[in-house]
């Protein structure tokens, strides 16, 4: 029975910490699928999570906190856009500026703003995503396996937990069953074609670009306003790069992208809870040991269970037309 | 026209000349990863700092090391920028401070946390495992399950001080509790990761723990703000955190950072400073716990009776808290 519950809470947690990296993988999905490398993601989760948590401070609403997130990293992925759609500059310099500039606009704001060092104010449960518990959960918390399942697994997440779950279904159903979805996959691997059709090769990869800032401002909100209550300098932590890799290792499609998202956090998951822990006929195992546990797993799939991954073909590659 | 811009330059060369004079004595600080309002370790410096400044009117300069490789560059410049002396906040300073010392040797170090052995240096380290088996002791009282956790920061000897005294002093109230340890990572990105430090306070409060205590630095702040949403009591650390979230927070551990660095600056200034070790514990205020408004309300009599006691024979040398770095 105690394995259960083990397993249930290890579930649990996995849906809680890989909410960030779903939303962002997906986010990276968009716009590598329409042509444009992201390496900003990480940038544009801290940006979305400074702004949401300052808006939420200043205004005491978490829906105000998200609009805001979301705005500030539609800015950057704008900034993004304009620099390697408009300009054809280099996708991966563009990014990496943006993630240099974030890092540090987030905290010297914080500092004008505030005066408290490079974070912000912590903010009200008020202005928070706060665990929605489903009727009956605390009743049903007692019925094993079944009951906790609901109470533990399904009940009890914040508000972006289920919005990145339902956007996984969602993201999948517009990439490749809409118009927009093929013209989205057709303009990342021969937009000569798309361009040949008479739809405009720059407007899709801006509008994939938009829906990208969508989805990395849920990310950093969720960051900021649901699992924390404040803002603090570098904390999207490496969670963009991760949910770029996890776009990868998932080959730039939505279900395996999103089980290497589960892949990541349930390993973040275990290892929190086998620190120390004594294993029977093992022992207790080195934190180090246990902490390299997520990268010895990625490394260990990528080398021998999921083969090439295929790039969009045009994906880093700005169009030029023909003159 | 001309007067003018003569006459202005004049005023500008007599302000300066004067701001010159207050400058004489120029203390600085150098704060570690974590940062300078890190509610914790490095605010505590800030706070000592900030009441010399007050109390005598001398500014002081600071610099926020924001990657390691900044360290010694940081305190190389203040020497050269002429500050008499510079307290170099944290462990990680340590090889900094042993080449900036020796490249100056008229400046004078002070180096919290950490000993280096050089003329020119004044190493200020804590019994952290004294004040820690206090706050265990609350933990212990405090705790319904008989289940507390321990959230560290980097994993490194000095927080393994912390939680072996945490859990002395635990077990010193209730032998059978169960103690949970996690540490946040193994570099120095994990004094400032408040996600991480938040889920690991949850798999802690999962497994049934209901008190938990961090020692690590801005990554408890997110330690706090999960056992705030869990309902469950968290403790504090360096600074006094009681009042972050008042209702939860059920003590800190004290380290007085905020003294030795005033002192530090003090004795600079009154040329009574000198190099070497000093080792601040009970005895010596240097760590406690703390009690206040925030969270009287959480420490009953019998609690506060019994770890007042404790400090007592720890000072007493009756009870002896295993130091970690000297096993």
């Amino acid at each position: 029975m105690e394995a259960v519950t083990w397993i249930v809470l290890v579930i649990d947690a996995t849906l809680r910490v890989s909410t960030p990296l779903i939303l962002a993988a997906f986010a990276g999905m968009f716009a590598e699928r329409s042509g444009v490398v992201d390496i900003g993601l990480e940038g544009k989760m801290l940006g979305a999570a400074f702004a949401a948590a300052a808006a939420a401070f200043a205004t005491g609403s978490a829906w105000l906190g998200l609009l805001a997130g979301m705005g500030a990293s539609v800015g950057l992925a704008m900034i993004h856009a304009f620099a390697c759609v408009t300009h054809r500059g280099d996708q991966v310099v563009s990014g990496m500026a943006l993630n240099i500039l974030v890092a540090g606009l987030g905290p010297v704001l914080s500092l004008a703003w505030f005066g408290q060092g490079g974070h912000t104010p912590i903010v009200a449960d008020t202005a928070r995503f706060r665990p929605i518990h489903f009727p009956f959960a605390d009743r049903l918390s007692d019925v094993p396996f079944i009951g906790q399942i609901y109470s533990e697994i399904v009940s009890g997440h914040n508000l972006i937990v289920y919005i990145a779950l339902g956007m996984v279904p969602l993201a999948a159903w517009f990439i490749y069953k809409t118009r927009f979805g093929l013209r989205l996959r057709a303009v990342g691997e021969a937009p000569e074609a798309v361009d040949t059709a008479g739809i405009s090769v720059a407007g899709m990869r801006y509008r994939a670009m938009i829906v990208c800032g969508i989805l990395c401002g849920v990310a950093g909100t969720s960051l900021s306003i649901a699992q924390n209550a404040l803002f603090v300098r570098d904390m999207s932590a490496g969670m963009g790069y991760l949910a770029l890799a996890a776009l990868i290792f998932g080959k730039w499609r939505p279900v395996p992208t999103l089980f290497a998202c589960f892949l990541f956090a349930f390993a973040d998951a275990v290892q929190a809870r086998l620190q120390g822990v004594d294993i029977p006929g093992v022992g207790i195992i080195p934190v180090q040991a246990i902490q390299a546990l997520p990268y010895l797993l990625t490394v260990l799939l990528l080398a021998g269970f999921v083969g090439k991954a295929v790039p969009p073909k045009a994906s880093g590659v700005p169009y030029v037309k023909e003159r | 026209m001309k007067r003018l811009i003569v006459a202005a330059l004049a005023a500008i060369g007599i302000a300066a000349g004067g701001m010159a004079q207050a400058e004489d004595f120029t203390p600085a600080v150098v704060f570690d990863m974590g940062g300078k309002f890190d509610k914790s370790f490095n605010e505590a410096a800030f706070n000592g700092a900030e009441k010399f400044a007050a109390d005598t009117g001398i500014q002081y300069r600071d610099f926020e090391v924001t990657n390691p490789s900044m360290r010694e560059q940081a305190l190389r410049n203040m020497a050269r920028r002429g500050a008499q002396v510079v307290v170099a906040m944290g462990f990680a300073q340590a090889a900094a401070v042993e080449t900036v010392a020796q490249e100056f040797p008229e400046t004078k170090f002070t180096l919290i946390d950490m000993v280096v052995d050089l003329p020119n240096v004044q190493s200020v380290i804590f019994k952290e495992h004294e004040g820690s088996f206090l706050v265990g002791m609350a933990a212990a009282m405090a705790s319904q399950t008989g289940k507390v956790g321990f959230v560290g920061g980097m994993d490194i000897p000095l927080i393994r001080k912390f939680a072996l005294g945490y859990v002395e002093g635990a077990q010193h109230v209730n032998p059978d509790i169960e103690i949970f340890q996690n540490m946040t990572g193994t570099t120095p990105s994990a004094w400032n990761d408040p996600t991480k430090g938040g889920e690991l306070a949850r798999s802690q409060f999962d497994r049934g723990a209901d008190v938990v205590y961090a020692a690590a630095g801005g990554t408890g702040i997110g330690v706090y703000q999960a056992a705030k949403d869990a309902g469950k009591l968290a403790i504090g650390v360096d600074s006094n955190q009681n009042y972050i979230h008042p209702g939860t927070m059920l003590t800190s551990m004290v380290k007085r950072v905020d003294v030795a660095v005033y002192e530090s600056f003090r004795a600079a200034k009154d040329g009574t400073w000198q190099g070497g070790i000093q080792i601040l514990g009970l005895a010596e205020d240097g760590v406690g716990w703390a009690l206040d408004e925030h969270n009287r309300s959480l420490v009953s009599a019998e609690m506060e009776a019994a770890i007042e006691q404790a400090r007592t024979d720890i000072i007493a040398g009756n009870i002896a808290v295993t130091d970690y770095m000297a096993q």
